[in-house]
């Protein structure tokens, strides 16, 4: 089984939960069966267009899917899907 | 108003930090326990990966970030929140905090000029996207910051 983790600030629409096992095959299964399971999180990954909003990035254990084969990046045994909100900010007014 | 407990070292770490990377904007983590009041006992640093104009923008390598989420787990914390520096501006959120800032979690800024600490302040998101400032309490093992 692969594993998720949830970043703290979405850890209010998992019941508290900071890691789910999954055993999707790709990048883009995994996040629907999170989904599935809680709905509410939805709305934090996932734009009206159906893609991975803006301020979230997706790792699968050190690197960003961007950098492979997007949400088809295949997930294996042993994998971490993980999902990293942006973080930035600064004195711009 | 939330209230947050913040450890003296802690309190050092990013008061510290902001100091070595004046007149540049430095950024950390915020470690700790939630309770009626969130405690925060430690304060991570990490690089402010902006490729340009740092005094007045920070960001974070996901990577750092997610570092953070399995150090916060490994160790029984929780992580509550970021911190980050304004060099000679006040510690109050911005437009551009405001649209970047994730829920639940704390934002401390840390107001610092040339060799010196203004104040520390704490803000959280709420629903409406709206940065509502945390009273930080007094306590025994940490700085009073008014």
């Amino acid at each position: 089984m692969a594993k998720i983790i949830i970043p703290t600030p979405l850890r209010k629409f998992t019941n508290n939960q900071a890691t789910l096992e999954t055993n999707a095959h790709t990048v883009l299964e995994a996040i629907r069966e999170l989904t599935i399971k809680y709905p509410d999180l939805k709305n934090q990954i996932i734009d009206k267009n159906g893609d991975i909003r803006k301020f979230i990035k997706i790792y699968l254990d050190d690197t960003n899917i961007k950098t492979l084969d997007q949400d088809k990046t295949e997930v294996s045994a042993g994998s971490v899907v993980s999902i990293i909100p942006a973080i930035a900010g600064g004195n711009i007014t | 108003m939330k209230k947050l407990i913040i450890y003296l070292s802690a309190t050092e770490t990013m008061e510290n930090h902001a100091l070595e990377t004046y007149p540049e904007e430095c950024c950390g983590f915020l470690y700790g326990t939630e309770g009626d009041v969130r405690e925060i006992s430690h304060a991570g640093k990490t690089k402010n990966i902006k490729s340009e104009n740092k005094r007045k923008k920070f960001k974070i390598d996901p990577l750092e970030y997610l570092r953070a989420e399995k150090y916060a787990m490994a160790n029984k914390l929780e992580l509550l929140g970021i911190y980050h520096s304004h060099p000679d501006h006040p510690a109050v959120p911005s437009e551009h905090d405001r649209e970047n800032a994730v829920g639940y979690f704390s934002y401390i800024i840390v107001s610092v000029g040339k060799n010196k600490i203004n104040n520390i302040r704490s803000w959280q998101l709420n629903d409406q996207r709206e940065f509502d400032e945390e009273k930080i309490l007094e306590s025994k093992h940490m700085k009073v910051n008014t």
